[in-house]
């Protein structure tokens, strides 16, 4: 069972009920479940719309994109069935939150599926996990098998005249299934291929019907922003920024876990205190802030506030929020190999910058920390890089890219270190190096 | 090749595919969770896997190939009973995943994708499993096990090799994929279906 850990400046919302037993209808009950549902039924779809946009609630997958102005897209009459698609494809190395929703509290992500299903007057949602996440799967369809026996799922929800079904769904392993087209494709039981866009999921989604795909954590944060009200949400974070972000905090730190903090939390504070600091005492190096798919930060970077937009100020991304935390004794060569060994790896291999990039970045990165390259490859490397950015259909290809030209760029000087003929000059004895999977 | 002639579901298997197909507005959205639960059972996707699933899903044989390939979960061939895939992407890197890899290479004596000769254990590097702030972190088959030091590997295996020996793996419900072809006489095919649902 993950350890839950936590610490004075936490503020928690979503993780409220962690460790509570949630998973538990009627304990979900007691604390307070179910009541934001039966507000939407009452307020309409017109006023939860509204109470989202209000919140500045962002997307919690990654891209941050404002959850209450994604729902008012969908157009209110659709030839099509309208879809909910929840997405919990939880792929990106560093980031473990929806974990911890999933295991601690089903019941949110069930009530606030039906939430955004009042909002856009879809009938169905899907919950989709990772095929790793197998024991969560059944914890959710144990929740979703009471919430019908509850009557809070299927006709005349809560005694209404709403209908609403959930349907669970398991992946079967790929990164790539968590990008919201490809996660389409998978879950209509196909490769998962990334689809064109326009036309975007509000209009064209699952099965050619108008669908909200939102990450499991915006969905879980759902009953909290009506509960609370949206204003009161909004107040908790920054400007644009509302509410809360689940930190999952992983590598060289003192305290690894998964943090609640308000949007904007300084990096530094919640590396030094709320993590405990580097590891056995040792130097900081480097900062993965948001994710493997972000740039890495340099120490001096990281005085920042951890929000959508300070991050983006300072040259990365906020991403998943998965904070990985580097030490000086680390090689970020290896790193950086172990980094685009996954991308390539995952590459679904539609697309040629992607699928051929990530290969050959992988062979070339391959080479250096082998110690058989020139200098003239340090700056092949970063060139095939740049040349993957943004000539992608999905953002794969951009997630490669973007943490590779930032070790390039920010290490250059480790890069040169591996030029001498030899093997890694920063390998620890009796530590195995990185073997490419 | 006639179906009928070859069960090889169980009859709880073959009852809960029957549900999953008709569970979603297309029939082939079943398509990938029946790959994922068929391989629990029979332990990788057979050639008579692929082709009983192809006739409950109602699509060809070698559409479901060209979607099980993609997904790094499923497998044509058999892995051990207890397959063990250890995360070594950078957050357990960080913290010793490869490490914990090297071990359990020691101890068993194979490595990335083998099998051990008795069938008990496979080994497979993996990509992130999620468990990134309770790193280096495993799964052997579906559990998780976090927070792994080296010398914690030999005791796991030990755990796992009692849990076969109290639960020989003809037993219906075993923990884990077993490779052993399940005979099953009650296992009845349901009627080869109509069309799949439009798109």
């Amino acid at each position: 069972m993950p350890r839950l850990v936590s610490h004075p400046d936490e503020v928690k919302i979503v993780s409220r009920r962690f460790g509570q037993g949630a998973a538990q209808i009627e304990r979900y009950l007691e604390l307070g479940g179910y009541q934001s549902v039966r507000k939407c039924l009452e307020k309409g779809p017109d006023w939860i719309i509204e109470e989202m946009k209000v919140s500045n609630l962002r997307g919690r997958g990654g891209a941050g994109f404002p959850a209450g102005m994604k729902w008012s897209f969908v157009p209110k009459q659709s030839p099509r069935p309208k879809y909910v698609l929840v997405n919990g494809d939880e792929s990106e190395p560093g980031t473990c939150k929806d974990h911890l929703i999933f295991l601690h509290d089903p019941h949110a992500v069930i009530e606030g599926t039906i939430i955004a299903g009042l909002a856009i007057g879809a009938k169905t949602g899907f919950i989709y996990l990772r095929g790793e996440y197998r024991y969560l799967l059944e914890i959710m369809e144990r929740a979703v098998a009471d919430a019908y026996a509850r009557g809070f799922l299927g006709k005349g929800i809560f005694g209404s005249q709403a209908d609403f079904d959930i349907i669970t769904q398991t992946g079967a392993g790929a990164y790539e299934v968590g990008e919201e087209s490809a996660l389409m494709e998978s879950l209509e039981g196909k490769r998962g291929i990334p689809r064109i866009k326009p036309p975007f999921p509000a209009v064209v989604g699952l099965y050619g019907g108008p669908t909200v795909i939102n990450n499991a954590e915006t969905i879980a944060t759902v009953p909290h922003v009506i509960a609370m009200g949206g204003a009161a949400y909004a107040a908790v974070g920054t400007q644009r920024n509302g509410g809360t972000r689940l930190f999952s905090v992983s590598g060289h730190v003192e305290r690894p876990g998964v943090y609640e903090l308000p949007m904007g939390y300084n990096l530094k504070k919640l590396i030094y205190e709320v993590a405990g600091g580097i590891r056995g005492g040792r130097a900081l190096k480097a900062v993965v802030p948001g994710g493997s798919s972000t740039p890495v930060l340099l120490p001096e970077e990281i005085d920042i506030g951890m929000d959508f937009d300070q991050v983006s100020k300072a040259g990365s991304m906020l991403g998943s929020a998965g904070v990985i935390v580097i030490d000086d004794q680390t090689c970020i060569v290896e790193f950086a190999l172990r980094t685009i060994s996954f991308y390539a790896h995952e590459s679904c291999g539609w697309c040629i910058p992607c699928r051929e990039g990530t290969d050959w970045l992988k062979k070339s990165i391959t080479r250096l920390h082998a110690g058989f390259s020139e200098a003239k490859d340090i700056d092949n490397i970063q060139y095939i890089a740049e040349n993957i950015l943004g000539r992608t259909f999905c953002p794969l290809g951009d997630a490669a890219a973007m943490p590779t030209i930032a070790f390039v760029k920010k290490f250059r000087k480790e890069f040169e270190d591996h030029l001498n003929g030899k093997p890694c000059p920063y390998a620890k004895e009796g530590v195995p190096q990185v073997t490419v999977v | 090749m006639s179906a009928e002639s070859m069960p090889i579901f169980s009859p709880q298997l073959a009852s809960r595919l029957d549900a999953l197909v008709q569970r979603y507005p297309v029939r082939r959205s079943a398509l990938v969770p029946m790959l994922l639960y068929a391989q629990d059972e029979v332990g990788y996707l057979s050639d008579a896997v692929v082709a009983e699933v192809a006739r409950r899903v109602g699509i060809t044989e070698l559409d479901v190939r060209s979607v099980a390939s993609y997904y790094s979960m499923l497998r044509f061939k058999p892995a051990g009973r207890y397959n063990i895939q250890v995360c070594t992407n950078i957050s357990c890197l960080l913290r010793g995943g490869n490490e914990i890899f090297d071990r359990f290479q020691q101890e068993l004596g194979i490595s990335h994708k083998g099998v051990t000769a008795d069938g008990l254990f496979s080994l497979e590097e993996v990509e992130c499993i999620g468990a990134c702030s309770w790193a280096p972190a495993i799964q052997v088959n579906y559990d998780f096990h976090e927070e792994l030091t080296p010398d914690l590997v030999p005791g796991l295996l030990d755990s796992y090799r009692s849990r076969a020996r109290q639960s020989p793996p003809s037993e219906l419900g075993a923990p884990g994929p077993d490779f052993e072809t399940r005979e099953t006489q009650d296992a009845k095919p349901p009627a080869p279906s109509d069309t799949e649902g439009s798109r």
